[in-house]
């Protein structure tokens, strides 16, 4: 009698905690690849890790190896000239289809399609493709000759100072659809009502826009620049396939770098330094980001 | 300076689904007009119509004098309140307000004397500086009537601005809105589904149903002369009570309702009898309003009275009223009586008819005899 | 997207309208162009010859259409030593993503049920943890997660890529399925659980067959981020275990002998075929994904 009540007691319990149970495994999963390997990299950046990871501590050495390496400041500077125009860019662009996509067009469905697809694409691919259409030689410079202008130069593809551009463009072309989409996604949430309001009122639709609609949408200017902040501090695929970080390393990213120094160079402890300011810098845009975004939706 | 408005023969498909259609309305300089009907009936899209919020099919809207089939909103002289009251939401009360004069480049001067003056009018001048979203919704609603007033327009059009009030809120806002319309004499057109709304507001009721317009009317004449059943069945709450039965001609027109087995026989007085030619036999429907039907020998006497005698079925008492529900050849039939002469369920109770205000309807059309 | 009912609104007719709307749909074309250009030059260069490709630009369209460079990119390119075309790592790349997101749907959809459905104290911390792994570098796992493999024998292997994008997949399917079993009312569990249901019961009795579209949702963003990345191929597995993307990449990279710009294309092509074709046939889901990923609540 005693033990039936007993299992059915502790089958209760297994009941109540069983999403407990359930999630626990996935979400250990998530700790230890995670957690634990962020753990493990940081480790190893404070280490005197070369070509295999070794254990003994070495303070902030590595770090001071990184910013020592003149190829590191590259890197970041190329980040930032390509995070700046590939956002604003990008921006600029999907905002403009957006609005113009609202103006109830007949065939919107079949250009919104038009726009988007080369989300669908791998970078690998969209690289490829832009490195052929920018082939110095081949490319759009032999297009122009042939068109008459007969001294015009795009080198770009191989040019040390220019390199970076061709990796704004290409990245640019694969992504500003997704601005867009996001940002005619918050287009069409605005209340009809508040538009049937301006047209009384007798705003143009420049107007209309600027004035009304824009600053409603200024939640969705947040989250497509931390989107794409995002995405361009991830940028390895692309960088590859179009330049392969050159010429030289004139192209070259964190991504890139990093992987450089720790499949290439064998210098762990110097690739997991900069995988760690990696780290630090998407958690310094993402985390604000999350926490207000999920605070809103606990609400 | 108020405007009169004509419509004639409108007509609005949305697809293949006509939604309105065909229809002539003339509204007079200063009136209140409202539009009431159902979910579905078109109201909402006529008011579109006139605003210019959506582009007609077919016939023709004069504001005034003038044509306004092509005209965009901004330059028909009208200003609208929303249901939602579609206030911009990153805008201050103040900025909500002058949004509409700054577009028409109005000086600074008036625009500040304008909002000076309204939001006096409304009392909402202590929220100027607030958003949208730190109001009320009855303060929403005076900011979305402000930045209505202060366009001083020939016309004012509201769509059911008063749907998102609880029911305090709703009664006193509807009062203020007949206060500021007395007070200003514009012309209104007014859209609402809460038929009260449209008896306490409106000095012409348009009741509309499926695209029609079925009558258009003051309050006092839809509620005592509908024009056919489906306003006599929307207007008045509780409803109509609608007997089905057939005219009796035996010395004087009588109605002998349908399925009863007592007997009963509604006699209707002597012009209506001389007024109306439908033959004997002919299906008609009674209408008899429950403020009719009281209990027996409880007012004062007078004539067309008919007295019957039924069993009590359900008694619903409101406060200042007790229904009862009784039946009549198997359908429900609902009477106002006074709390004190209200009787338990299953007693037979006598009931007392003034025949003088019973409405008699063809069965078959709706419309009245 | 909600439909509108402002496109009633009556307009200022005339010229000025007209040449305003004619302008507008000059840009929106000009846009088309912009992105389908370069579809159009890899669809025209894979099928030209090599001398075709040097006496044109790259915008003439093929005057003699061949598919030899599609023969030569599917079974004899050479990708690094081997010269059998990209056919192999397409297999690859096949076997590595169907299990990865069958795996991570499948899982994200139990921890989206868990988390928003049954109230457990943490709930809410382990989502944002779980939830924070999305965004995260992968170059800061990238070291850790190759020495484990080795110690695991997976390096280098398939199987090992489909532990990789599963585990980091999980974040990702956590929050699709989270989001979607947030606006799934909490009457249908309480009534559930009335009838005495159990947790297990619930999940593949009621609320898995009302998530079709999130399903559908889930896994199209998972296989086309699964087919197109390149950072985990490339890091984890070497030569035969490639999948098609490295190596689409190390054909087109190739330092030796000519470059085969017709083959490249072609290359891409196959590359890139899956993914486009998903999106072109279900591209209302995989827009619904990116929205759903831009955490919007």
């Amino acid at each position: 009698m005693q033990q039936a009540s007993l299992f059915r007691t502790l089958g209760q319990t297994l009941e109540r905690r069983l999403p407990l149970l359930v999630v626990s495994p996935l979400f250990s999963l998530s700790l230890f690849f995670v957690y634990g390997f962020i753990a493990w990299t940081a480790y190893i950046s404070l280490t005197k890790s070369g070509v295999m990871p070794v254990y003994t501590f070495d303070g902030l050495a590595q770090y001071e190896r990184l910013w020592d390496t003149p190829r590191w400041y590259v890197a970041l500077k190329n980040l930032f000239i390509f995070s700046s125009l590939f956002i604003g860019i990008s921006m600029a662009i999907g905002i403009l289809l957006a609005i113009l996509l609202d103006q109830h067009i007949r065939l919107e469905g079949m250009i919104r399609t038009i726009y988007l697809y080369p989300m669908a694409l791998s970078f690998i691919v969209t690289g490829t493709v832009w490195k052929w259409i920018l082939n110095p030689g081949l490319g759009i410079e032999h297009l122009m000759r042939q068109a008459g202008f007969e001294n015009f130069t795009f080198d770009w593809l191989v040019n040390s100072d220019f390199a970076i551009y061709t990796v704004v463009i290409a990245a640019v072309w694969q992504s500003s659809g997704y601005a867009m989409a996001l940002f005619l996604a918050g287009l069409r949430s605005v209340d009809d009502e508040i538009l049937k309001a301006a047209a009384i009122d007798g705003a143009r639709p420049w107007r209309v826009y600027t004035g009304i609609v824009l600053p409603i949408l200024r939640p969705v200017f947040l989250s497509t620049v931390i989107i794409l902040a995002h995405l361009a501090i991830k940028s390895f695929d692309l960088v590859v396939a179009l330049t392969g970080g050159g010429p030289g390393y004139a192209t070259d990213m964190p991504a890139t770098f990093m992987y450089a120094f720790a499949f290439q160079r064998s210098e762990l402890g110097v690739a997991a330094a900069s995988a760690v300011m990696m780290l630090m810098t998407v958690t310094a845009i993402i985390v604000p980001y999350l926490y207000s975004e999920l605070r809103g939706t606990r609400k | 300076m108020a405007e009169g408005i004509r419509l004639q023969s409108v007509r609005k498909f949305f697809g293949a689904n006509e939604v309105i259609k065909g229809i002539d309305l003339e509204i007079e300089p200063g009136e209140f007009v409202v539009l009431v009907g159902p979910s579905g009936c078109g109201k909402s899209t006529l008011l579109n119509l006139i605003a210019g919020l959506e582009t007609l099919s077919g016939g023709d809207v004069f504001i005034g004098d003038e044509k306004v089939n092509t005209t965009p909103p901004r330059d028909r002289d009208i200003a609208m309140v929303f249901q939602s009251y579609a206030l911009y939401p990153t805008k201050t009360v103040r900025q909500n307000i002058t949004f509409g004069m700054e577009t028409r480049r109005i000086p600074k001067a008036r625009q500040e004397e304008a909002v000076t003056e309204f939001t006096r009018l409304l009392q909402i001048d202590r929220l100027l500086d607030r958003k949208p979203g730190q109001l009320s919704g009855g303060q929403r609603q005076r900011v979305a009537m402000g930045r209505a007033l202060v366009r001083n327009p020939a016309v004012f059009l509201f769509d059911e601005p008063l749907s998102n009030l609880d029911a305090k809120l709703r009664i006193e806002m509807r009062t203020e809105i007949k206060k500021l319309h007395q007070r200003l004499g514009k012309t209104v057109v007014y859209v609402t589904h809460d038929q009260i709304e449209a008896m306490t507001l409106a000095t012409r009721i348009a009741v509309m149903d499926n695209g029609h317009i079925r009558q258009v009317a003051d309050p006092g004449t839809i509620y005592e002369n509908p024009a056919d059943l489906f306003v006599a069945g929307f207007m008045g709450s509780p409803p109509m009570n609608m007997i089905r039965g057939r005219l009796l001609r035996d010395g004087g027109l009588r109605v002998a309702p349908d399925g009863d087995e007592d007997g009963l026989l509604f006699p209707l007085p002597e012009d209506e009898a001389a007024r109306i030619a439908a033959p004997e036999g002919h299906k008609v429907v009674l209408g008899l309003r429950p403020e009719t039907i009281f209990a027996a020998g409880t007012e004062l006497p007078g004539p067309d009275r008919y007295i019957f005698e039924r069993r009590v079925e359900v008694v619903e008492p409101t406060g200042p009223d007790t229904m009862i529900v009784f039946q009549i050849g198997g359908q429900d039939v609902i009477a106002r009586v006074r709390p004190e002469d209200a009787r338990a369920t299953g007693t037979p109770f006598s009931f007392e008819v003034d025949m003088g205000k019973a409405k008699l309807f063809d069965a078959a059309t709706g419309k009245r005899l | 997207m909600r439909q509108r009912t402002t496109s009633g609104i009556v307009r200022p007719s005339g010229p000025g309208a007209v040449l305003l709307r004619g302008l507008l749909f000059a840009v929106l074309a000009l846009f088309c162009l912009y992105y389908l250009v370069p579809l159009f030059v890899m669809i025209s260069t894979s099928l030209k010859s090599l001398e075709e490709i040097r006496a044109g630009t790259f915008l003439s369209p093929p005057r003699a259409v061949t598919f030899e460079a599609w023969g030569k990119a599917w079974n004899a390119a050479c990708v690094g030593v081997r010269c059998d075309g990209l056919e192999p790592y397409v297999w690859n790349s096949v076997l590595m993503t169907v299990p990865a997101v069958a795996i991570s749907t499948i899982l994200g959809a139990l921890n989206g049920y868990a988390l928003t459905k049954w109230r457990f104290p943490g709930a809410d911390i382990i989502f944002a943890l779980i939830l924070f792994g999305a965004f995260i570098p992968f170059q800061v796992i990238l070291l850790p997660m190759a020495r484990t493999l080795g110690q695991l024998g997976l390096a280098g292997t398939v199987p090992g890529l489909i532990l990789v994008h599963t585990v980091y997949g999980l974040a990702f399917t956590t929050l699709f399925f989270r989001n979607f079993f947030v606006g799934v009312s909490d009457g249908i569990m309480q009534a559930a659980k009335v009838d005495g249901a159990g947790f297990f019961g619930i999940f593949f009795g009621i609320v898995l067959p009302m998530s079709l579209p999130a399903i559908v949702v889930t896994v199209i963003w998972q296989f086309t981020q699964i087919w197109n990345d390149f950072l985990f191929g490339v890091a984890f597995t070497v030569g035969d275990s490639n999948p098609v993307t490295v190596a689409l990449n190390n054909v087109v990279n190739t330092s030796t002998g000519v470059k085969e710009y017709n083959v490249d294309m072609a290359a891409a092509i196959i590359a890139g075929l899956p993914t486009l074709l998903v999106y072109v046939v279900a591209g209302a889901y995989f827009v619904r994904g990116l929205s759903a990923g831009a955490v919007k609540g």
